[in-house]
């Protein structure tokens, strides 16, 4: 994993596609506390059990989200990519991940802060409440797929 | 070397099947496995369009429904993929070369691959909904200038769920179509994508105003896919649909496989979505 120092990315916040026609100054409030980070093939991006501290917006490359079982192989449930955001651990308590982020290829992201973020939502509730209606959908969408990965529909 | 005769009727009796022979069988997955068969006369199988299905009989079990999964331009054999879910599915399931099984069709109408000409084309699989829409990938690559863009999403349980691996190495490979893969769930072995069919949809490569589409797989996945095409702007009418009833028949008098309107063994199975889309939220149907 390599880490650009702050200020130092190209990747701009307003062109990811969570962020897509965000108006308002809470974007270039982010952008500028948003580290760049590489990741090559194997490496975690977050990790069960760990505290939940970053938000992380996916630019390049492929992401396996796992669940570790003791004794068992890991298991991925889901894979995500170019335009997507990695969890929401970091903005509800416990503040902890419940999964892992495993880089399947090179993959660059953005990572803010989560204690700033949530620092910034609060100082500026109504986009904070925007940013949120942007997450629900996300985490709405995947409580659907999910529950249709349950029905096991391809097994009938 | 001398033509074989294709046979206008292959059987007298539109219900007495043909005897044909497995020539060969390949397992595909733990419940899955491929049988190429030919007419045990001299004779050429009837030709085909994809999307069509035959009635497969073994005699003292019963009788299937099975998609052709064959190439309409291979007209030597047919190619049948079954998944053994049920007493005649089993048996069809552990036929050796050599084996006998009868064969009546094919029936049923087929993709509308004429309407796609000059369209890009999505196809959408999902679980053993890939060998009815096989025809189509075949037909598409061997013509390939006929269409624009080919945009195919195949999804699957687990990797070891997937049929036709091999053949899905080489279609990935080919640069000319985009093929991806993605299961339900999956071990660290497995470097595809993880997640439903409809997940690919918004990064997919179309057209929108000029595509038609084609899905095959479990209704509830299709309903989500042509959803999730609608909201990129393709129109239900050019989306196409593959239903699977219990098809008893085949010839549209039994009635079994009734649809709404519609006898899906002499109407479909390949159906347009607008016409069948207000069906698919019919819990009874």
């Amino acid at each position: 994993m390599s880490t650009s120092p702050k200020h130092a990315t190209k990747l701009r916040l307003s062109e990811h596609r969570f962020f897509q026609g965000f108006e308002g100054p809470l974007v270039g409030l982010l952008q500028k506390e948003a580290i760049e980070q590489t990741y090559g093939p194997g490496d975690l991006l977050v990790r069960e059990g760990d505290p939940a501290d970053k938000f992380l917006l996916i630019y390049e490359g492929k992401v396996a989200l796992e669940i570790a079982t003791p004794g068992k192989p890991h298991l991925t449930i889901e894979t995500i990519g170019a335009g997507d955001a990695l969890g929401w651990s970091w903005l509800f308590p416990p503040q902890e991940w419940r999964l892992d982020g495993r880089a399947l290829k090179a993959t660059r992201a953005l990572v803010l802060d989560a204690e700033f973020v949530r620092f910034t939502l609060d100082h500026h509730p109504t986009e904070g409440y925007r940013f949120v209606l942007r997450l629900l959908p996300i985490i709405a969408e995947r409580l659907e797929n999910t529950r249709v990965q349950l029905l096991d529909i391809y097994g009938a | 070397m001398t033509a074989l005769a294709r046979p206008e009727a292959i059987s007298a009796h539109p219900l007495a099947p043909t005897p044909y022979v497995v020539r060969r069988r390949t397992i595909e997955t733990s419940d899955t496995t491929t049988l190429v068969l030919t007419p045990t006369k001299d004779a050429l199988p009837p030709s085909h369009h994809p999307g069509q299905f035959n009635m497969l009989y073994l005699y003292g079990v019963g009788e299937a429904a099975i998609s052709i999964a064959g190439d309409p331009l291979a007209p030597n054999e047919i190619v049948h993929t079954v998944r053994a879910a049920g007493k005649v599915t089993n048996a069809l399931a552990q036929l050796e070369p050599g084996s006998t099984v009868g064969v009546r069709g094919p029936y049923g109408t087929g993709w509308p691959l004429v309407e796609a000409a000059g369209h890009d084309v999505v196809i959408v699989a999902g679980g053993l909904g890939l060998p009815p829409l096989r025809g189509v990938l075949r037909e598409v690559f061997m013509h390939r200038e006929r269409y624009g863009r080919v945009e195919i999403i195949y999804g699957a349980r687990s990797p070891r769920d997937l049929v036709y691996y091999t053949e899905i190495q080489d279609w990935r490979g080919r640069p000319d179509i985009r093929f991806q893969t993605t299961v339900d769930a999956a071990g660290r072995e497995w470097y595809g994508d993880v997640g439903l069919v409809t997940a690919r949809i918004p990064d997919a490569r179309f057209d929108p105003a000029n595509s038609v589409a084609f899905l095959c797989g479990p209704e509830i996945m299709m309903k989500l896919t042509a959803q999730a095409l609608e909201t990129r702007g393709i129109r239900d009418d050019a989306i196409w649909v593959s239903l699977e009833r219990n098809m008893k028949c085949a010839i549209g008098l039994c009635g079994h496989c009734q649809f709404g309107p519609d006898f899906v063994c002499r109407d479909g199975p390949v159906f347009v979505y607008r016409d069948v889309r207000r069906l698919f939220g019919v819990r009874e149907v």
